[in-house]
């Protein structure tokens, strides 16, 4: 079976979607994260789904348990780089992906994930950098 | 359907032998028809052009319109269908200027009331009614290129995808939607979205004459389908007589973004942004 | 990749696993594309297909799906059968409607993917089996 790899970015877990995957390798991919979350204590989590060319509902609900494990975990989650295509199949699905952030491509995910973890510590915490990263170790 | 050498041959001399009269009585009923729409001079050359390749296919020896003979007289019916069809005539206008042939002849076989002449009257009649058939299908064929190719003209037209500033593009939408339509530009406008990386599109309906329910929820979808990928949208233009039918409808924009005009939605949108710019700029000072 | 397509021919793939189900979108995916189907009508599909395959191998406890081409004369499209010999579906209604499941799954899946193609066609009933046909026209 397939293992979709997941990499550290600083303070951010980046999993690139890129095999089409069967529902064993997604439910890995789910239990995979949400350790790697625990080990690394990151606090972000971007899923680049750039290549998936659908999504349908059983993917749908793994990236919706993905984010409220992250969250319980105290990690935001990010799907970004949903085709046009792809958007358009869920609204007619009518899969909404409830609870899920979405960006437009990695970098935005990125943004997204700092302005909310600026918004959870106020704006005073900014102008002590030393500050943030020793809560986020 | 064809006729044999003989008729064929009866056929072009009658035709040649009458050529003034026929071309003369020809033009006059088709013009009858027409009312004045096309000039006589006009009319005149086309009917001279139909009845020469008339005698041209009867020559041939026996008269078919499906034979290599009558090539001539397809390429003329055809150009005068391709001809009437562009000119906005319709069906019936175009094909009786074939089928005015018919009465041509009966009055000019009238004064010859012998037995050959009826049945010779017979097989030139259904060999019109074979050149009709044949006119009104090159009539359909170029009316339906004509609609296919408007069509897909209106679509590339009438949904432009404009980036007017950074991080937002507009669509401003004008005339009616239907569903072929509303697909062509939710497709457009969120893969617009993203070769721009533009988090933001203002969908503008100031030229829409008219919402119903499909239309609303066509835009719905689109606005749902937008977030889903990561970007949000904001319906400007919306008219007060629409904003009465969407109220009266029961249609819900939910917690949609709808602005008076697109200046009002795109000053909306800056100022989204430049909050989330004064947020962001301390982390890249530090 | 497509070389091997013959489109008079249907194409048929068994379901017997999760990786089976995969191999039926990638069909689903290469015949839709050799008929000319849209980037969004194909995405749809294949999507369908997805939802129907995984029904086939939970609930119908395997089966297979067969992959077709039509055509009408004016368009062209893509036809796909689901047979399975399971238990078959008792209130068709109930299984028809958003987020109902006996699965665990969101219940999308048959209204669903319903909804995502030109026709839908089922028939089933409780000790007979499932048998579900989709067409997807291309515009």
């Amino acid at each position: 079976m397939e293992r979709v790899p997941v990499l550290k970015i600083g303070d951010i877990l980046l999993v690139s979607i890129q095999v089409d995957m069967s529902d064993q390798t997604a439910v890995q991919l789910q239990e995979d994260l949400a350790e790697r979350i625990v080990a690394t204590g990151c606090h972000g989590v971007i899923i680049d789904i750039t290549a998936l060319d659908i999504v349908d509902s059983f993917v749908g609900r793994m990236l919706s348990t993905i984010a409220s494990i992250s969250k319980v975990l105290d990690a935001e989650t990010v799907v970004v780089g949903m085709r046009p295509a792809v958007a358009i199949t869920l609204v007619e699905l009518g899969l909404s992906l409830n609870g899920i952030r979405t960006a437009l491509n990695v970098e935005r995910g990125m943004e997204l994930i700092a302005a909310t973890r600026d918004d959870d510590y106020g704006y005073d915490d900014l102008d002590e950098p030393g500050d943030q990263s020793t809560d986020t170790r | 359907m064809a006729l044999s050498a003989e008729e064929s041959g009866r056929l072009a001399g009658l035709l040649d032998e009458h050529a003034e009269r026929t071309i003369q009585r020809w033009t006059e009923l088709v013009g009858a028809s027409l009312r004045g729409r096309l000039s006589q001079a006009e009319l005149r050359r086309q009917v001279q052009e139909l009845h020469r390749a008339v005698i041209e296919a009867a020559r041939g020896g026996g008269f078919d319109l499906e034979s290599e003979s009558a090539g001539e007289l397809r390429a003329v019916l055809a150009e005068l269908s391709r001809g009437r069809a562009r000119q906005g005539f319709t069906a019936t206008e175009t094909a009786i200027s074939v089928y005015a042939l018919k009465d041509v002849l009966l009055e000019l076989l009238e004064a010859d009331a012998t037995d050959t002449a009826l049945r010779d009257y017979v097989a030139f009649s259904s060999l019109v009614d074979q050149m009709g058939l044949f006119t009104f299908e090159s009539f359909v064929r170029t009316r339906e290129s004509l609609i296919a190719d408007q069509a897909e003209q209106l679509l590339e037209l009438s949904t432009p995808v404009v980036k007017i500033w950074e991080g937002v593009v507009a669509v401003p939408l004008v005339g009616t939607l239907d569903s072929a339509r509303a697909q062509v530009v939710m497709e457009r406008l969120l893969q617009t979205l993203v070769d721009t990386g533009s988090p933001y599109a203002i969908i503008d309906i100031t030229g829409v004459p008219a919402v119903d329910t499909q239309v609303a929820q066509h835009i719905l979808k689109t606005v749902v389908a937008a977030r889903l990928m990561g970007a949000d949208c904001i319906i400007s233009g919306i008219r007060p007589q629409i904003a009465q039918t969407i109220v009266a409808l029961g249609i819900e924009f939910g917690d949609i973004a709808t602005k008076a005009s697109l200046a009002d939605a795109l000053r909306h949108v800056l100022r989204l942004t430049g909050v989330e710019t004064a947020r962001r700029q301390p982390r890249r000072e530090s | 990749m497509t070389a091997g397509v013959d489109l008079g021919d249907p194409q048929a793939q068994a379901i017997r696993s999760d990786e089976d189900v995969v191999r039926v979108r990638q069909l689903v995916r290469t015949v839709a594309v050799a008929v000319r189907l849209s980037l969004v009508d194909q995405t749809k599909l294949v999507t369908a297909a997805s939802e129907l395959a995984r029904n086939t191998l939970v609930y119908g406890g395997g089966g297979s799906a067969e992959v077709s081409t039509v055509d009408n004369g004016r368009r062209r499209g893509v036809r796909i059968v689901f047979a399975d010999d399971g238990p078959g579906i008792a209130d068709l209604d109930l299984a028809l409607t958003d987020g109902y499941t006996t699965g665990g799954g969101l219940g999308l899946g048959l209204s669903g993917a319903r909804r995502l193609v030109d026709e839908f066609d089922i028939d089933t009933g409780p000790g007979r089996g499932t048998r579900i046909t989709v067409t997807k026209w291309s515009r």
